[in-house]
This record gives C-alpha cells, structure tokens and sequence, in this order.
C-alpha cells in the first residue's frame, strides 16, 4: 500500500540522525496524546544555523520516517526558515499518500523542529 | 444464535471499508447499533418526544412512561430490584466521576487510601488518582500477574484499616482479564467490612451475564454504546442508603425536591442524580438494546465470543513473531484480544488492517499504567461481539500476514 512505500520503510529500519547530541543547544520534546508516541529532537546551532540535528524516541514507521526525512532536510537550515515549515511541506518529503488518521503521525517531528523559535 | 442472521440486523456491517466488506472489530471501543434499537429511537422521536417528569400533557406523560420503563429493564437486566438505584448517567466515565466527587470529595481524608489496581482503564484511575491529589489520599496500585490475573496476595495486602475505597475492573478493556468481582468483594469486605467497593463493568455487561444484586459490592458502572445502545447513557448502580447519604453531583432542575430563596432540598432517588433533561432517547434506545441482547440470551452471546477468542487466539498464536497479551484460556477472558506484531508499532498494524476492511483499536487504550507496566508502548487490539463469525477471525489473521508481507518480517 501506498503509505508503506520502499523509502518511508527503509527510513523506519534505519532512521537518519538518530541518536543524541550531548552538548545540544537545543532539546525539544514532543508527545502524540492519541498514542503516547514520541520524539526528542537535539540541535546543535551556529550562526543561526542548524549546524546539527539528532533525534531518538519510539513511534510508528510514519512517525519514524517523518522525523528521520525532516532531520536530513533541516541540516543546514536558517533556523527562521523553520517555522515556515508546513504540514504539506512534510508531506511532500515524505512523498505518497497518508491516511488521515494518521497525519498526527506524520507531523509529529514537525510540531517539535517548529517550536524552535 | 446464529451470527451470520444477527449481522443482518445490523446495516452499517453491509458497508464496505477500501473496497472491501468490513469486518468490525472494535466493539470494545463502542459496539454497533442493529436496526431494532435505530428504530426504537427514531419512533421515540417521531411518535412521543416530550420533556419528563413535569408535563401533564400526553405526550410528557408517555415519554416519561418510556424513560422509566427504560430504567426497569435495565435494573432487571442485572438483577437489581430496586429501580431507584439505577441512575442514568452519560457513561462509564461519569458514573466514576460521580462517585469520586460525590462520595469521594465527603469521606476522603488526609491519610486514607483508595486501591486500584494497574489494569484499570484511565476512567477508573484518573478519578481517584485526582482525589487522592486534592484530598490528600493515598493512591495504592494493585500489580497483576504475568498470566494477566490480579494478584490477589498484593490485593489483601494493599487493603489496610486506612483504606477507605477499593475499585476494579469486571472485565480488562486490554488483556481481557475477568475479575471474579463476588469474590474480590468478599475478600475486601471481610477484612474491612466499611471499604466501599466499586466495579467498572464497562466491559462485562455488554457480554455476560451480570448479577449486580448479587456481587456484594457498593457501586457498579457501565455505559450503554458498548452493549448495543446509542452513546451518551450510562448507568450508575449504588445502593441505596449509600445514594441516599451523597449529595448531589450537579445541580439544576429535576433533581430539585423544593427551592427558597437561601436553601434548597433535593428529589428522591434517582433523580436527585439526574439533574437536568436526561437523555431521553439515550435511556430508551438503551431500554431496546436490552431487548435485543434479551431475546439472543446473554449465556449464548457468552458461549459464542469464547469460541470466537478461543479460535482467534489458536490462529494468531501460530503466526511467527506475534505476542498475545492476556490469559491463554479464552474461557477467563472477555472477547478481547491484543496482539503485537513483532516490532511494528500498532498503530501501522492497525493501518494496514484498515485497508483490509478489519477495524481494530491500537495504542495504549486508555490504560497508560498498564502499558508500561507491560513494557510496551502500543498494543493492536481485536474485540469481538454476537456479530461476529468465524469468517470475520481468519480476516483478522489475514490481514496480520498482509501486515508481516508489507513490513516484510518472516
């Protein structure tokens, strides 16, 4: 099915950036009250930049995936272009289609990066 | 009973869900409605809606008629003679809430103790974590045993002279567990005959046969959308000198006995609960879904969600990497059955399964506590009811395998 395409599968067996960033700048943590799942983004950031991104916590490949795909595109990002991100933005990285049920998944890493500024 | 002639009394079973013809199993979530009960309520509507309890003209005077006829027929239903200790409530949930402010906020002390135990759903934990908090109780927490029984020894020994009230589940929304609750209220009550005990039935009512006259507890809860009725009624039993010494929870109109300028008396029971315009329509939907599940014969709905968890449980124990959560032996559990998929999370098994036209529920089900205690963090769940056919399980179990093909674990 479309939602478990090859890529949203292959970045939920191995997430991109994941892991912890121990003299983080930054930690933002954000829940998903439906289901209790849940991501912690670190930042590293340098001259308004996002110099570097890590995130751990457990959640459905949808979620996973999203927050995997999102890390790789930040990198590098002004943080002000962050909260510009949108919902479609998310959607458009992580390609296919997505159940409605499970947007919330999907933006799950987004609401974290936004709440940056 | 024949499940595939009851499945046709229920129209929303003939939709089809992604093409395919849905296969509902989600009715510890809210159960369907077959047409009896639909129509019963769409006739109160078209035929007798009135307000209750205070009209002189016809239409008041059925409408009451209905609404209190409802309540008879449930108190029948479990084996409550006094009518007046059925009050009708919105839910599970309300009626928990109503005994936590009521009773709750006028005994709890500093120092005194409510026991629970890990399995509770949230309604029947959150209250009474609450109360602990603003009353300065003690909350103590009953640990389970890795068959998903209650530990009964942790349970004798959690009830001390300072405990003032004890509540547990009938049947777990999640493992399935069933509390023999005559005899747990036996325990607690011989060892301190004063403890008030009270029973979350959410989930027994709808599927066996409850005697409430004959547990031996103090207050007993279930809601109506889980047993065929229409959502927003539900049903608080308590007995009556116990009602009686408990203010009202809510104040306003038809709970009121006589109202002065600076004091005001309350009606009698039930209605000293009731305040405002009840749910009508709710009660006497309800009052039809009691009907129904009268004339198929609680014992044989029983008899039938036991072989259907039996088989269900047989079949996904045999697939490679799935992990049944609750006790083996479907005969001590309700139809409920929650499962992982090696490490899918639920909610993509859940998904997956959707697109096969099989509703499940997946997450934490409202029983935070009891997740963690089981280490994880999301279960799928298939619940069944008088519905549902053999046919409807190997759908389940099919979808599963589509569910280990898609994520491509053997």
């Amino acid at each position: 099915m479309d939602m478990y395409r090859e890529e949203i599968l292959e970045h939920w067996q191995n997430p991109q950036n994941f892991g912890v960033i121990k003299n983080a700048d930054l930690v933002i943590e954000q829940v998903n009250p439906l289901c209790g799942d849940e991501v912690i983004f670190y930042f590293k950031i340098k001259e308004k930049k996002v110099n570097d991104v890590k995130f751990t916590g457990s959640g459905c490949a949808i979620s996973i995936a999203s927050a995997s795909i999102l890390s790789e595109n930040i990198r590098n990002k002004k943080i002000s272009t962050l909260s510009k991100v949108t919902g479609e933005d998310v959607l458009k990285l992580i390609g296919g289609s997505v159940a409605p049920a499970r947007l919330k998944c999907a933006f799950l890493a987004l609401e974290a990066v936004r709440k940056i500024l | 009973m024949d499940p595939q002639k009851i499945k046709q009394d229920f129209p929303i079973l003939n939709r089809k869900v992604n093409g395919k013809q849905i296969v509902y199993l989600d009715s510890a979530a809210t159960s369907q409605k077959p047409k009896q009960v639909i129509e019963v309520i769409s006739n109160y509507y078209k035929n007798n809606n009135a307000n209750v309890h205070r009209g002189i003209h016809t239409l008041s005077v059925e409408a009451t008629e209905m609404y209190e006829g409802a309540r008879r027929k449930v108190a029948d239903f479990v084996g409550v003679k006094d009518a007046a200790e059925i009050i009708f409530v919105r839910n599970a949930t309300e009626a928990l809430n109503l005994i936590a402010y009521s009773w709750g906020r006028l005994n709890i002390s500093k120092g005194d103790e409510i026991v629970v135990t890990v399995a509770e759903h949230h309604s029947n934990f959150v209250p009474w974590q609450q109360l602990a908090i603003e009353n300065g109780g003690i909350l103590k927490i009953v640990p389970i045993l890795d068959d998903g029984s209650l530990d009964e020894e942790a349970f004798l020994k959690a009830i001390t002279k300072k405990t003032k009230l004890v509540s547990f589940f009938h049947v777990s929304n999640v493992l399935g567990t069933i509390n023999d609750v005559g005899r747990l209220s036996q325990i607690v009550h011989r060892k301190a005959p004063n403890v008030i005990v009270v029973v979350d039935g959410a989930q027994a009512v709808p599927h066996m046969k409850v005697d409430i006259g004959k547990i031996g507890c103090d207050f007993y809860v279930f809601t109506g959308h889980k047993m065929l009725g229409p959502t927003g009624i539900g049903v608080l039993w308590g007995k009556r000198e116990l009602l009686e010494g408990m203010p009202p929870f809510m104040f306003g109109g038809e709970m009121i006995s006589k109202v002065e300028f600076n004091k005001s008396s309350w009606n009698e029971l039930p209605w000293k609960f009731e305040a405002g315009t009840p749910d009508i329509a709710g009660a006497v939907g309800l009052g039809a879904a009691v009907d129904y599940l009268n004339k198929i014969g609680m014992e044989n709905i029983r008899k039938h969600e036991i072989e259907l968890c039996d088989y269900a449980i047989k079949k996904l124990s045999k697939i490679d990497r799935v992990t049944i959560y609750g006790p083996e032996d479907a005969k001590k559990r309700g139809g409920v059955v929650a499962f992982n998929v090696g490490n899918i999370h639920a909610h993509d098994v859940a998904s997956i399964l959707d697109e096969e036209g099989v509703a499940v529920r997946s997450g934490h089900h409202c029983a935070q506590p009891l997740m963690d205690y089981l280490g994880v963090k999301s279960a799928a769940r298939a619940s069944f009811y008088l519905y549902n056919t053999k046919e409807d399980m190997n759908r389940l179990v099919k979808g599963v395998l589509k569910v280990k093909e898609v994520f491509k674990i053997k």
